[in-house]
């Protein structure tokens, strides 16, 4: 049912906004489409993978998003248009190169779509990529529904060869994420005469004359805003003179045309729906601010739409008094996600009117049955996950060791080991291999006083995507620290994408795989190799590592993701609890198999006191059997 | 009790009244949330509704709870998420999820059909924290909403011989509920439309029991 590739025009799928931004792709001929996974952007790439066979694309998982960028630059260099997705914090690993690129241009069609994340729903951070093109000078079109995702994709081609320069299209979660009805219009064949023109100045700014390309950039801003004067992604809807505008993006609009609709305002509330908002189309948006005295901005994170409203008031609508509202008033918060009932706040404060969200009393019943009834549900590592084995032996042998190692770690599943499913032993956690890169500096400490031993973690695809330049640097430095790869076969937290260690690509085609250790070897560092199924071993493994000091160390933790295992293996234990073996609350172990492992598969049974194996939750990885004192906890092997 | 929509099977001209229809569909990961909010929105875009939903998923591999916001409109697209007490049916894939979005978005006139079978959190499988009763559960929905239903679909399911198929059981129970002008043909369509010969026996089985399911009443 996946629509993405179906070649039937003028049909409706109810499409998810990723899925539509895929097929605006395919509908604007799209050749090549390379990114790096990244919650909420992976979706893109991973329906264009499905199709790609099929509509003969080519779709690659690229190392990192600077590459993948990179690799679609390269495409559209050679006359094919590309496409490129990433997540906001993705994009910062891309920026060295689209600085460069947005200088020089390209040939055919290259769109970037950043996913930003407002609410940081699954980042680290809430960035507002938006700033981004207003950098470097690039148009920026923002949809605000799944069939604006779709159409103005395949617009950006289009406007990307206009200007011979990369278009950005920026969603955020609530539209990626979101489905809504989408008409589908042709597919497009993808043009099959690709080369080089050599002949051609040669595309850098190296020999002079980054100034003159800068100039350029801005005259195509000029040519942009003209062309946006007319797109039928802007528009206004409301009365001639409203008392209020509202001049609104991406999720905003329906938020916004929501709230006067609950708050029965048509007939003095205005919208300004804008979804071209850099350049900005000065022209139109004059026209309309000159309508209200009163302009609320309602926009997902930064101040980005205001503020650029606001300069263009100043400079071209000078000598009447306007009052904006938004983010700078305290109206639109400017941090976190927004939503409905938060443009029903601001239109009841700024037009003095009154509106009852709910009733008081079932709010106040509401929020008591809430805090007296329902309980969190925390972030845990799955069933038989590789990681869980892993932080239980560091947290061992750390003990054991009594130097008070320090974790440092980055993105990934693995990320979750701050928190008590990781037995809290991860201490620093920020961007893509970043774990690596701040022991390298706690690594060079010791002429300093510093004597604890220095520990980090890191994925298998993460490795390859940043980590590689840190482990060369600790070489190098002679760092003092260990590196933990957890190598779970897979870019996990994503949907199991394969990376260069992975021997299939991302259309399932057999790829060559680089090998971790090989790699690591060849660069000279000691390696050893242990299973985080064997906490004893990985105990003592870590141990006789952690007292050997004065270099960088590596040790690879090899086991697949139990859900990416599951989906073709069987268990390879049948797990049980000897009733009787099992002491319950009068064993002195406090619990120690559910309230300290933490594993979803152990249940503590209040009733009987007892532990018991949760057999519909239970994958039979067998590691809890070494942790009960009593030896309660069986395991039979699964032929 | 009104029904917010009143149609007879067969009958293309009904509508539901409420505009738009609200429906959240609250549940924990790999309970199959996601799927089941996809193919009652296509099942309402194919009976020419406009259908937005916003899904929350963010950690849902890992034991989190996981939402879908079902916006269902004769003539308009809507955002992705649904104003605070603003929803119309919470469709409960688990009891105490069904009551977090109850108390989150619910208001008197909510209507709610719920799976009684409980997935505990971490902390009630630590013995930190106590999961409530299912009579307190209900006592509480009970008097959140305007009107509730209770179906064992786990049990349904597992007497089908999967419990994965629960989502499924409710789905059916819903539409048999005629509170929303979800037509039992465009489901069916749905799920012969995704799955292969076997698999897809299994679900209209169990979309039939959540169909027929006697409430009591």
């Amino acid at each position: 049912m996946s629509g993405i590739a179906v070649n039937a025009p003028q049909t409706i799928q109810l499409l998810m906004g990723n899925e539509a931004i895929a097929r605006g792709a395919l509908e604007a001929g799209v050749g090549v489409a390379a990114a790096y996974p990244g919650t909420p952007s992976t979706d893109i790439i991973d329906s264009l993978a499905d199709v790609a066979k099929d509509l003969n694309l080519y779709v690659e998982w690229s190392v990192n998003e600077k590459v993948a960028l990179e690799v679609a630059a390269g495409a559209s260099l050679g006359g094919v248009r590309a496409l490129t997705a990433m997540k906001q914090l993705g994009l910062n690993v891309a920026l060295d190169f689209l600085a460069n690129v947005s200088l020089t241009g390209i040939k055919s069609g290259l769109v970037l779509v950043v996913c930003d994340d407002p609410g940081a729903l699954s980042s680290t951070n809430e960035q507002d990529s938006r700033n981004i093109a207003k950098m470097f000078d690039l148009p920026l079109l923002e949809p605000a529904t799944a069939q604006e995702a779709k159409d103005m994709t395949k617009w950006a081609f289009e406007l990307s060869e206009q200007i011979s320069n990369v278009c950005l299209v920026r969603s955020v979660t609530r539209i990626s994420h979101a489905r809504g009805n989408v008409v589908l219009g042709e597919l497009r064949e993808v043009s099959a005469r690709a080369s080089f023109d050599t002949t051609q100045k040669p595309y850098t700014t190296i020999m002079g004359g980054a100034p003159q390309y800068h100039r350029v950039l801005h005259e195509n801003l000029t040519k942009i805003a003209q062309i946006f004067e007319s797109s039928p992604f802007n528009g206004y809807a409301g009365p001639e003179r409203p008392e209020l505008l509202i001049i609104t993006c991406g999720t905003g609009w329906l938020y916004s045309w929501e709230a006067i609709k609950m708050l029965s305002l048509q007939d003095s509330v205005g919208i300004l729906k804008l979804g071209t908002t850099w350049p900005l189309p000065g022209e139109l948006v004059k026209r309309h601010m000159m309508k209200a005295e009163k302009i609320l901005v309602v926009e997902e994170v930064d101040a980005f739409l205001e503020n650029n409203l606001k300069v263009l008031a100043v400079d071209s609508l000078p000598g009447r008094d306007r009052i904006f509202y938004g983010k700078h008033s305290g109206h639109i918060n400017p941090f976190g996600e927004i939503n409905t009932d938060i443009v029903i706040r601001a239109l009841t404060n700024i037009l003095n009117t009154k509106y009852i969200i709910r009733d008081e009393a079932y709010r106040q019943k509401a929020t008591e049955i809430l805090n007296r009834y329902v309980v969190f549900r925390e972030t845990q590592f799955c069933p038989g996950c590789p990681h869980r084995g892993l932080f239980w032996a560091l947290k061992d042998s750390l003990r054991l060791d009594g130097q008070e190692g320090v974790l440092t770690g980055d993105i990934g599943c693995y990320g979750s080991g701050v928190g008590s499913t990781g037995f809290k032993q991860l201490k620093t956690m920020h961007s893509m291999g970043s774990g690596i890169g701040v022991a390298n500096g706690l690594g060079k400490l010791e002429q300093f006083g510093f004597k604890q031993p220095v520990l980090a973690t890191c994925g298998d695809s993460t490795f390859f995507h940043a980590a590689i330049p840190a482990l060369i640097n600790g070489i190098h430095s002679k760092a003092n620290f260990i590196l933990l790869l957890l190598d779970n076969s897979g870019t996990a937290m994503t949907g199991f994408q394969p990376h260069p260690g992975i021997p299939m690509n991302a259309v399932g085609d057999p790829a060559p795989a680089v090998d971790i250790g090989d790699l690591c070897r060849g660069l000279g560092v000691p390696v050893e190799i242990v299973d985080p199924y064997d906490i004893e071993d990985t105990t003592q493994k870590l141990l006789n590592v952690l007292r050997h000091s004065g270099r960088p160390r590596v040790i690879i933790s090899q086991r697949e993701c139990s859900l990416m295992r599951a989906r073709s293996e069987k268990p390879l234990y049948q797990m049980d609890v000897v009733a009787h073996q099992c002491q319950g609350e009068t064993c002195g172990c406090n619990r120690f198999c559910t309230r300290v492992f933490r594993c979803p598969g152990l249940m503590w049974n209040t009733n009987t006191k007892k532990v018991e194996i949760d057999q519909a939750i239970c994958v039979g990885c067998g590691v809890c059997v070494d942790i009960c004192p009593q030896s309660a906890i069986t395991r039979k092997e699964i032929r | 009790m009104p029904p917010v929509c009143d149609y007879e099977e067969g009958d293309s001209m009904s509508l539901p009244q409420k505009e738009p229809l609200n429906l959240i569909i609250a549940g924990v990961g790999g309970q199959g949330n996601v799927l089941i909010s996809r193919l009652i929105g296509q099942a309402m875009v194919d009976d020419g509704y406009k259908v937005t939903i916003g899904e929350t998923y963010g950690a849902s591999q890992r034991g989190g709870s996981v939402t879908s916001h079902v916006r269902i409109s004769k003539d308009h697209q809507y955002g992705a998420l649904i104003p605070e007490g603003q929803a119309d049916i919470i469709l409960g894939l688990e009891p105490m999820e069904t009551l977090r979005h109850l108390a989150l978005r619910g208001s008197p006139s909510t209507y709610v059909i719920t799976n009684t079978r409980p997935i505990y959190p971490m902390c009630v499988a630590t013995g930190e924290a106590e999961y409530p009763t299912l009579d307190h559960i209900q006592q509480n929905i009970d008097e959140l909403s305007r009107k509730a239903w209770y179906v064992d679909a786990s049990e349904i399911a597992l007497n089908l011989g999967v419990v994965l198929l629960t989502n499924i059981v409710m789905v059916g129970a819903l539409a048999g509920l005629k509170i929303m002008a979800l037509k039992p043909d465009r489901f069916e369509h749905q799920l012969k439309a995704i799955f292969q010969k076997g698999k897809l026996d299994l679900n209209l089985r169990a979309f039939k029991m959540g169909l027929g399911h006697d409430f009591g009443q």
